[in-house]
């Protein structure tokens, strides 16, 4: 064994993935995990842990792997995480956790994901639930989304003793994790509806259906359903378009769309009663994560997909990992190109995509080099199928229904980073709603937050 | 669950049910719709809302069976139960912010055609409690096909019914009464037109050169209906808005409705094969025009 060396993650072969919905990565075996975890070497001064947005004892767990004591190293995972499957599987490791880790300075650094990925997985197989809470303390929370932010502030606050309800909008709990991840990254049935089940073991209630904001106000939930403070976690919101001409044309999606059709709906399969666009060639503007899933769930549908990215490959903000697999299967990257117009056909359909070509010039704010048009560079490429893969900019729904909900020249959500506080009293929020569109674990991070501050909050009252 | 407590056809094709949903029925105003799915693999299907109590905690609504989903649906009976009811969605209607003094002082005239009946009737009905009488046009193709007539009457001031074949009321389509009532010398300081895209098409094209402000409610394509996916989108006076959260009513002067309609076409063919292979079942040889 090369110490210096990840142990390799199994994974279904390229070819043969991009054909299926089945999940990429297989995950480690017991042995496996076994003897990456030995590569460990138990620092004092964890830097892993410093990495990671909820704080798991990170060489704690990994030294119960070590021991083959799978069970134990779960409880130590589920002190700090409800969702350990999950984050196993989608969390930006390297930039985290592993991107801390000493063993990285001279080689690979621990594989921190893939072990959590095995302890959840193996716990799930084996029947092991989180430890619940001693006793109940009669203190009714309100929890707007079920996604990562709400999911983990709820299981956090059931723990302390809260009398959690969860109200979510959509018909099916787990909201990103949900509607946006695909399959083949994160299994719905086997992976996050298990997860969903552990946080409800703790006691934790889940009301679907429910738009708060049209269905009841926070105000209502304060006043009249008798809860004694509400934590948002409501998510990203409305997809951002470019405002180019064409961009009305059936066959322009957002990613938004094309991943709820195919994730929630279940579009992807022929039996899904909710239709879906099965382009012949899709290009993906954008280059985040929700790009390359998008990108990834088109070709699995049976497209020839682009990926039309304005910047180089540098600067693309998806995970290396998510890049690495959507080359691997055959996505196409148009880097440093932008599309200028959509051209549609004589019904209003896409027929193609004209662009201009780009180059990098100064720095901007965000420190990544700005793209610049090149001039003359004008070129049309085909398609007849574009989805929009740009972020999203907030939903106004609960803000603009909620008095003294206070929300920056953004429209995010106003709430301090320690404790998720809004500026309105019992009220805390966070994840996407406050930072717009960012990642599971940071929305994780400030459920966390959230549910130490209502804990705070609610004893001193 | 939601269990429906009444289901009854209304005419052909056209079924009223109403629906247990406390939390709807709480808070909904008129202009506002509600997404419903049948059972755990059903489609999300807006749909507009026709009635609700209150104190029994009900919504009524009122569908037109156009696709596999809304067939399925049609065979729903009392006792039965929706998987999914969510809502009020899109924003009421704009004239509920209004004071009955104020409302009192216009006369207003809504125009439905066909289903789009049902989503009138709530507005009519909500304007008669606040004591405002309003002139209504309900068009439907045929007689037979013409829906919730006596509970229209019961709320409007005036109620004027026309059919595309002249079979009942007066004859020709509704652009045809909008004109008539002008010329004989009723005025209208503001119009609600309610029904298939084309109809509210020209409806607007005809209150524009008459100058009556008027209002549409339109019903695009929408998956999640809180504003989440896009799919809903409209441009309306030039500009992109989303129908669900924006909406669903508009400036019909301002609604770019060929495009709208352009739109409604995206899934027609998914659609129309999914409505083939429920009706052929096992014996659809390719008459979709989409297969082998």
């Amino acid at each position: 064994m090369d110490v210096l060396k990840k142990v390799p993650v199994r994974e279904q072969e390229a070819k043969v993935r991009a054909a299926n919905f089945e999940e990429v990565c297989l995950g480690y075996n017991k042995e496996e995990a076994m003897e990456e975890a030995s590569r460990c070497i138990n620092c004092k001064n964890a830097q892993c842990v410093k990495g990671c947005p909820v704080a798991i004892n990170i060489p704690g767990f990994i030294e119960k792997v070590k021991d083959g004591d799978v069970e134990a190293a779960y409880q130590v995972i589920s002190e700090a995480s409800a969702l350990p499957a999950v984050c196993g599987r989608v969390c930006p490791q390297e930039s985290q956790c592993e991107g801390k880790c000493i063993r990285g300075i001279k080689g690979e650094p621990v594989s921190i994901g893939k072990l959590e990925r095995f302890v959840a997985d193996w716990a799930r197989e084996n029947g092991i639930k989180p430890a619940g809470a001693k006793e109940k303390n009669g203190k009714k929370v309100a929890v707007i989304g079920s996604g990562p932010a709400g999911l983990t502030c709820a299981g956090d606050l059931a723990k302390m003793g809260y009398d959690v309800t969860i109200f979510e909008a959509l018909h099916e709990a787990g909201g990103v994790l949900v509607y946006g991840i695909p399959e083949f990254r994160l299994p719905k049935e086997a992976v996050v509806a298990k997860e969903i089940e552990n946080v409800k073991s703790l006691g934790v209630k889940i009301e679907t259906n429910v738009v708060v904001g049209k269905s009841v106000t926070i105000d209502e939930l304060l006043e009249e359903e008798g809860f004694d403070a509400v934590f948002i976690g409501s998510g990203a919101g409305l997809p951002k378009f470019m405002g180019i001409p064409g961009e009305q044309a059936n066959g322009v999606f957002s990613a938004n769309e094309y991943l709820t059709r195919s994730n929630l709906m279940k579009a992807f399969d022929e039996e899904s009663n909710t239709p879906i666009m099965r382009g012949k060639k899709v290009a993906v503007v954008g280059g985040g994560n929700v790009a390359m899933d998008a990108a990834r769930t088109a070709l699995r549908l049976g497209a020839e997909v682009h990926i039309v990215y304005r910047r180089s490959e540098e600067e693309l903000p998806a995970r290396v990992e998510e890049v690495h697999h959507a080359k691997e299967e055959g996505i196409i990257f148009d880097l440093l190109t932008n599309p200028v117009e959509i051209l549609t056909d004589e019904n209003g359909w896409v027929s193609g995509m004209k662009c201009v070509r780009m180059e990098l010039g100064e720095p901007d704010e965000s420190g990544r080099r700005r793209p610049v048009v090149k001039p003359d560079s004008e070129f049309t490429i085909e398609a007849d199928t574009v989805i929009m893969s740009l972020g999203t900019s907030p939903n106004p729904l609960i803000s603009s229904t909620t008095e003294g909900l206070e929300t920056n020249k953004w429209k995010c959500i106003v709430a301090d980073e320690e404790y998720g506080k809004t500026t309105k009293e019992g009220v805390y929020a966070g994840g996407d709603a406050v930072t717009g569109a960012a990642t599971v674990i940071l929305a994780m991070g400030a459920g966390k937050a959230g549910a130490k501050g209502i804990d705070a909050y609610l004893k001193e009252r | 669950m939601y269990r429906i407590l009444e289901a009854r056809e209304l005419a052909a094709n056209i079924y009223l049910m109403v629906v247990e949903a406390k939390r709807i029925a709480k808070r909904c105003q008129p202009g506002q719709f509600i997404i419903v799915r049948m059972d755990a693999e059903g489609e999300r299907i807006p749909l507009t809302i026709c009635d609700y109590d209150r104190e029994k905690g009900t919504v009524t609504i009122v569908f037109q069976t156009v696709g596999a989903g809304t067939m399925k649906m049609a065979e729903l009976k009392e006792g039965d139960s929706f998987h999914d009811f969510v809502g009020p969605l899109g924003c009421p209607s704009e004239f509920v912010n209004e004071t009955p003094q104020e409302l009192g002082k216009k006369s207003i005239l809504f125009v439905a055609g066909g289903v789009g009946t049902a989503p009138v009737y709530p507005q009519v009905k909500w304007l008669r409690e606040q004591g405002v009488g309003a002139d209504v046009i309900v068009g439907a193709k045929t007689r037979d096909l013409l829906i919730l007539e006596k509970e229209m009457e019961a709320v409007a001031a005036n109620l004027y019914v026309t059919t595309d074949d002249g079979s009942y009321g007066r004859s020709g389509m509704v652009t045809q009464t909008i004109q008539d009532l002008v010329e004989e010398g009723k005025h209208y300081d503001v119009c609600v037109a309610i029904g298939p895209m084309i109809m509210m098409k020209f409806v607007c094209k005809m209150t524009k050169e008459l100058g009556i402000p008027t209002v549409v409610s339109l019903n695009p394509i929408m998956v999640d209906g809180t504003g989440m996916c896009g799919a809903c989108r409209v441009t309306v006076g030039g500009e992109v808005k989303f129908a669900c959260v924006d909406g669903p009513e508009f400036d019909g002067h301002q609604v770019d409705f060929d495009q709208a309609m352009k739109r409604q076409q995206m899934y027609k063919t998914a659609e129309g094969r999914a409505v083939l292979k429920l009706q052929e079942g096992d014996t659809h040889h390719g008459g979709c025009g989409q297969c082998g």
